[in-house]
C-alpha cells in the first residue's frame, strides 16, 4: 500500500494540472470590460499622481516588459485569448480604473493581482498604458 | 531545450521569504524553476547542505501548485535523496483586502534524514539532524500539512503570517508552528532608465519561524525558533537570486543557519500545452 501511494499521488497530481493547464488565462470578458462595473465609486475616481509625467511613461513601459508583456504581448496587442491593452475600454477608463484593476486583477479571468507591486510602480504603468492609447 | 523556448522577461516580485508564505500566486501558466539549499550544522553534528529542487504552476489566479524534490549531503557521510512534496495554495476570495487569506494544503513523502528545515513544527530541533544518514533514512514520514496564510500589502510594504498545522499519517500527533515575515523593495518607484543591479531590484525583509509544539504539548517549551534577516535581488531576464542567514534563539534551535536560492520564470507553459490539444 505504502509503495502503490508513493507513485499515486504523484502520477495523479501531474494527470489534474495537464487537465486544468487548458484552462484558460484571461477569458474575452477582459474585452468587453465587464470589469469596470467591480471598480468602486472611491477607486475609479482617484487621480494618478504621475499624469503627464515622461518619466514615470518610461518608468512604466520598462515595468509592463518586466510584468505583462509575457501575457500582453510587447506591443500590448494581446497574445491569443489575452486581450490587448491597446483598447478602447482601457482608453476610456479613468486612471483609477486602471490603477484599481492592477491592484485587484481578474482572477477567475487569469489576471493576476500586482497588489505586490508598490503603488508607485502601478501607477508608473498606468501612466504608460494610457500614454500609448493614442498611438 | 523545450524550457528556454518559453523564456522571455518576467518578473515575479515577490518578498524575499524562505519559510514564510504570502498571498501572491504564481501566474497562470508560468513555471517557476527554483533550487533552495540551506546549509547547516547541529551543535554536536556535522555540517550539512539540505537542497530543495522547487517546480511551482500557476494552475488559475486563485490556484498554485508545486513540487518539491529535497536531498540532502551531510560531511563525513552520505548524500541522499530525502523524498518530495507536492503543495497546493488556494484563495478563497478573488479581490485585494486589507488581510488576504490563503488556504495551503500539502502532502509530504520525506525519510527521517530530510534536512531541508521547509518549515519548523512541533519540537522539530537542531539535535535530531545528529542521526547518521543510514540510520536517519530508513523512518518514513507520510506527512500532511496545512497552513492558513494571512497577508498584507501596504504602502509598499508586506507582512505576512503563517499559522502551520502537520499531521504524520502513521499515528501521531498533530505539530504546530508559525512563520511571520516583513519585507519591502528597496525603491518603491522604478526608475525610467534600464537597469539590473540598482536598488528598485532588491527586496530585503526579516522572518520569524518556529515549532509551537503538538496537539498534547502546546506551546514554547523545549521548540526551536529563528530569525531570519533575508534579501534578494530580481533581474529584469526572470532570474532572482535570494540569500538569508538565520539565526537560532533557543538552545534547540540550530545556531546559524544560511539560505541561499536561485529561481527562473518561465511564462507561456499553459499557452504551450493548451496549443499542443488542440
Amino acid at each position: 500500500m505504502g509503495t502503490r501511494l508513493r507513485f499515486i499521488v504523484p502520477v495523479m497530481a501531474a494527470a489534474c494540472i495537464l487537465c486544468l493547464a487548458r484552462g484558460g488565462t484571461h477569458g474575452k470578458t477582459g474585452m468587453s470590460g465587464s470589469w469596470l462595473k467591480n471598480v468602486p465609486l472611491y477607486a475609479g475616481t482617484r487621480t494618478n499622481p504621475y499624469a503627464q509625467d515622461q518619466d514615470a511613461v518610461a518608468a512604466g513601459a520598462k515595468l509592463f516588459q518586466r510584468h505583462c508583456s509575457s501575457c500582453h504581448g510587447k506591443d500590448a496587442n494581446g497574445t491569443g485569448r489575452v486581450p490587448p491593452v491597446h483598447s478602447i475600454t482601457v482608453k476610456n477608463a479613468s486612471p483609477g480604473a486602471l490603477f484599481w484593476l492592477l491592484r485587484n486583477g481578474l482572477l477567475r479571468r487569469g489576471m493576476p493581482s500586482w497588489s505586490r507591486l508598490p503603488d508607485e510602480q502601478r501607477w508608473q504603468i498606468v501612466t504608460y498604458l494610457q500614454s500609448i492609447q493614442d498611438r | 531545450m523545450l524550457v528556454l523556448a518559453f523564456a522571455a522577461p518576467v518578473s515575479a516580485a515577490d518578498p524575499p521569504y524562505f519559510v514564510t508564505y504570502t498571498h501572491h500566486m504564481e501566474e497562470p501558466g508560468s513555471l517557476e524553476l527554483a533550487f533552495e539549499n540551506l546549509v547547516g550544522r547541529p551543535q554536536a553534528g556535522e555540517r550539512f547542505l539540505g537542497s530543495l529542487l522547487e517546480v511551482e504552476y500557476g494552475v488559475k489566479g486563485w490556484w498554485s501548485t508545486e513540487f518539491y524534490f529535497s536531498g540532502q549531503g551531510t560531511r563525513n557521510d552520505s548524500t541522499l535523496f530525502t523524498g518530495y512534496r507536492w503543495e497546493n495554495r488556494f484563495r478563497p476570495l478573488m479581490g485585494e483586502h486589507w488581510i488576504n487569506p490563503v488556504l495551503y494544503v500539502e502532502f509530504a513523502n520525506l525519510s527521517g534524514a530530510d534536512k531541508t528545515m521547509k518549515e519548523v513544527v512541533g519540537f522539530d530541533s537542531q539535535s535530531k539532524q545528529n542521526t547518521p544518514n543510514a540510520e536517519a533514512r530508513v523512518e518514513k514520514k507520510r506527512e500532511i500539512e496545512t497552513k492558513l496564510i494571512l497577508s498584507s500589502n501596504f504602502k509598499g510594504w508586506n507582512l505576512s503570517e503563517n499559522v502551520i498545522a502537520e499531521k504524520n499519517l502513521s499515528n501521531e500527533p498533530w505539530e504546530f508552528g508559525y512563520a511571520v515575515g516583513v519585507a519591502r523593495p528597496l525603491a518603491l518607484k522604478a526608475s525610467p532608465r534600464p537597469c539590473r543591479v540598482c536598488i528598485e531590484n532588491f527586496r530585503a525583509g526579516v522572518e520569524f519561524y518556529g515549532g509551537l509544539g503538538t496537539r498534547h504539548q502546546f506551546g514554547l517549551r523545549n521548540t526551536a525558533h529563528y530569525v531570519a534577516p533575508t534579501v534578494s535581488l530580481e533581474l529584469p531576464g526572470g532570474t532572482t537570486f535570494q540569500i538569508s542567514p538565520g539565526f537560532g534563539i533557543t538552545s534547540a534551535s540550530h545556531r546559524f543557519l544560511l539560505r541561499f536560492a536561485v529561481a527562473y520564470e518561465l511564462p507561456g507553459l499553459g499557452r504551450y500545452l493548451r496549443r499542443l490539444y488542440r
